[in-house]
């Protein structure tokens, strides 16, 4: 009797899981409500099939992936996540070597396809999409430029300028940074600061340089809103107000230049002593090596990386294509402001290339805490730079020899564990 | 066949095992992992490396401060409430009903709706500015005022938390029976007196369980601070918090729950030593 009740309800549970058993994309990008809409009525629409579009905070997506790769069988089809995201959970994916032929055709960069290959040989995510972080004004901030200033040409010393003309003006902190619990500042370290100054990320992370580059942007610092250790998405404080000059991820200025286009200017991150730091985002598609149907999710990459959906994929998510596109001229009016300086910052003479880290394995987030910390201490509590300096650089060098990760761009290239000096 | 002695037991079993499967399962697993390093060997290298990273004393500062601040307030508060609110006859559901209203809120939706309230340009900025108390809005809510922080996220806390201790306390005092009160006053004992030698002794039980399950709740707290403090005031759930997603540690996560889990189980110790009821007295 009692089997046969549990058998009942077994089945029933069964037959609903079959029921829902459309291709599951996983995704930690495209969260954002109105996003996750557009990603399923405007992007995967055009798919010969029935895709279910998950999108998922960090924690429960990697939750998520960790259990399916203990079960026998997984339930998703597809994932959709950071460069940096994925290798914590390598080993739960299956590689897409047969993949790189369409990349190469569609015209994706090499360079993103070794990305992709996380350090390895085999190829384990495909470039699905990219974005970079930028600079965007209040054009009420242009007016205090210091003087012979070029917006679109900055430098660290004039923005800090620039940061102490307005606060002269106006009696406030008009400079912002993402500094919140869920803001990038560790990309702003890494991409941006560390590359302009010290031309490294990894290497002179102590050198006199970088000692040169905490001073900078403590004096930066003085004359940025303190409610920055609280903002996530500078978009929001620019449209209030309270901040006239941010720096910030592309998707996360989007509002401000699509409800106010008129009100704001994007340019590019300014340059240090060594050059122009700047760091492009790479988002993948990756399949689950657990993957139900393998040849159903190749096709749905294939159908991603078309140029038309990737331009569907710009417009609901504000990220770039990864493939050869033609642009059509009625983009909405974020992506037209942004990819000018998104443009203008990567073709600078002075540019700097600054990868995201690679071959860190699960270490990512701990490496990035590196800078966050080092960040937290001298900046905000005002500790010694040197002191400091040297005990985050010796649980750096520490942590870049357990990962035996080699040094990426713009760090010269290594043999062995990238060392610190 | 006799299935009344087992009755019981068969009633009990399922919330057994969904506590077994839900709460003891992980716990345990969480155990394990604050132990082993990551080549699966018994260590104590999680708990150091928490130790030593430069967030652990505030976090543990904060999170201590909060609790001796929040709790105690809260508990006279309560007291006084209670005392209230046995006192009347007619309304008594309505005050109660409002007085709780706090408790169904999420502790995110309390931190947000604090954080309207005491933002830069929130509602205590422009009320302040509109009858011309300040100049314009000013920014309390960061990391250059540590005090005016903390300040914030103990109002937010004193107001979301005491109706728990309420709840447990009304019916703690539904609980003394009357007789004893009115013995008090034959003898001619004042309201105070009365308070003090008859009511709280008696109340004593309740105290104990809402202190201890109020003190446990004071050393979770995470989303009001998540929300008004950011990373400008660390506390010992928001670095597990970060430990686990930020920085995918889960051994050392894993060890900050299980030092979160001491301090609780200390902090009980203390208050079942110190406000002990002794067997006889027990209703």
């Amino acid at each position: 009797m009692h089997k046969k009740t549990l058998t009942l309800a077994l089945a029933g549970l069964l037959s609903c899981s079959v029921a829902a058993a459309d291709t599951v994309f996983f995704s930690t990008q495209a969260r954002p409500l109105e996003e996750a809409q557009a990603m399923r009525d405007k992007v995967l629409k055009g798919f010969d099939g029935e895709v279910q579009f998950l999108p998922q905070e960090d924690g429960p997506f990697f939750a998520r992936i960790e259990a399916e790769q203990k079960a026998d069988k997984g339930s998703l089809a597809l994932l959709g996540a950071l460069h940096g995201d994925y290798p914590p959970i390598e080993t739960a994916l299956d590689n897409v070597n047969d993949l790189i032929p369409t990349l190469q055709a569609a015209g994706v960069s090499p360079g993103y396809i070794k990305l992709g290959k996380l350090g390895g040989e085999d190829q384990m995510y495909v470039p699905w999409m990219q974005a970079t972080y930028i600079m965007a004004a209040n054009k009420k901030a242009l007016e205090h430029l210091p003087e012979g200033a070029d917006v679109q040409a900055l430098t660290y010393d004039q923005l800090l300028q620039w940061g102490q003309n307005m606060q002269q003006a106006t009696g406030e902190a008009k400079l912002g940074f993402p500094a919140g619990p869920k803001g990038l500042i560790h990309r702003f370290l890494q991409g941006y600061l560390y590359p302009s100054f010290t031309n490294s990320v990894v290497t002179e992370f102590r050198s006199d340089a970088a000692k040169q580059m905490w001073a900078t942007f403590r004096d930066i610092w003085q004359v940025s809103n303190p409610r920055s250790t609280a903002y996530n998405f500078m978009q929001e404080p620019l449209l209030t107000g309270e901040v006239w000059v941010a720096f910030d991820h592309t998707a996360r200025l989007k509002d401000a230049f699509d409800k106010q286009p008129d009100d704001f200017i994007a340019f590019p991150a300014p340059a240090g002593p060594a050059g122009r730091g700047y760091m492009p985002v790479v988002a993948g598609l990756a399949i689950p090596a657990k993957a139900v149907d393998r040849a159903e999710s190749a096709r749905l990459i294939k159908y991603l990386m078309e140029p038309q959906t990737q331009i569907a994929t710009l417009r609901a998510t504000s990220f770039f294509p990864t493939v050869k596109v033609d642009f059509p001229d009625d983009l909405p009016k974020s992506v037209q402001i942004s990819g000018t300086a998104v443009a203008a910052q990567a073709n600078s003479p002075d540019a700097i290339l600054s990868l995201l880290p690679i071959g860190l394995g699960d270490k990512s987030g701990l490496f990035s805490k590196i800078y966050q910390d080092s960040f937290q201490q001298i900046v905000l509590r005002n500790a010694d730079i040197d002191s400091i300096l040297d005990r985050q650089a010796s649980q750096l060098e520490r942590l870049m020899q357990e990962a035996g990760a080699p040094c990426w761009s713009p760090d010269l290239p290594s043999t062995g564990a990238c060392p610190v000096k | 066949m006799n299935n009344s002695k087992w009755l019981p037991y068969y009633l009990i079993a399922p919330s057994a095992l969904f506590m077994a499967l839900f709460f003891l399962y992980p716990f345990l697993q969480i155990f394990a992992e604050a132990f082993l390093n990551s080549n699966g060997e018994v260590s104590l290298g999680n708990f150091s490396q928490v130790i030593n990273d430069f967030n652990f004393m505030p976090a543990l500062k904060n999170t201590l401060l909060l609790t001796a601040v929040v709790v105690p307030v809260q508990l006279v508060m309560a007291i006084g409430m209670a005392l209230m609110v046995s006192k009347m006859n007619k309304g008594r559901d309505n005050i109660l009903y409002i007085w709780t209203i706090p408790l169904g809120i999420s502790d995110l939706a309390a931190g947000i709706i604090w954080l309207a309230i005491l933002e830069q340009f929130g509602f205590l900025n422009s009320f302040l500015h509109a009858v011309s108390l300040i100049d314009g809005p000013a920014a309390w809510l960061n990391y250059q005022h540590p005090i005016a922080l903390f300040f914030a996220v103990a109002v937010a806390e004193i107001w979301r938390g005491t109706a728990i201790l309420l709840v447990i306390l009304v019916s703690g005092l539904g609980l003394i029976p009357k007789e004893y009160e009115e013995a008090g006053k034959i003898f001619g004992a004042n309201y105070w007196q009365r308070l003090w030698k008859i009511t709280l002794p008696l109340l004593r039980p309740s105290i104990q369980s809402a202190l201890i399950l109020r003190t446990l709740l004071a050393l979770e707290v995470f989303a009001v601070v998540m929300m008004l403090g950011g990373t400008d005031m660390p506390v010992l759930m928001s670095e597990t918090f970060n430990w686990q997603f930020s920085y995918r540690d889960t051994g050392a996560a894993s060890a900050y729950a299980v030092l979160i889990m001491a301090v609780s189980v200390l902090i009980t110790g203390f208050y079942v030593k110190v406000l002990n009821v002794p067997k006889e007295a027990r209703g």
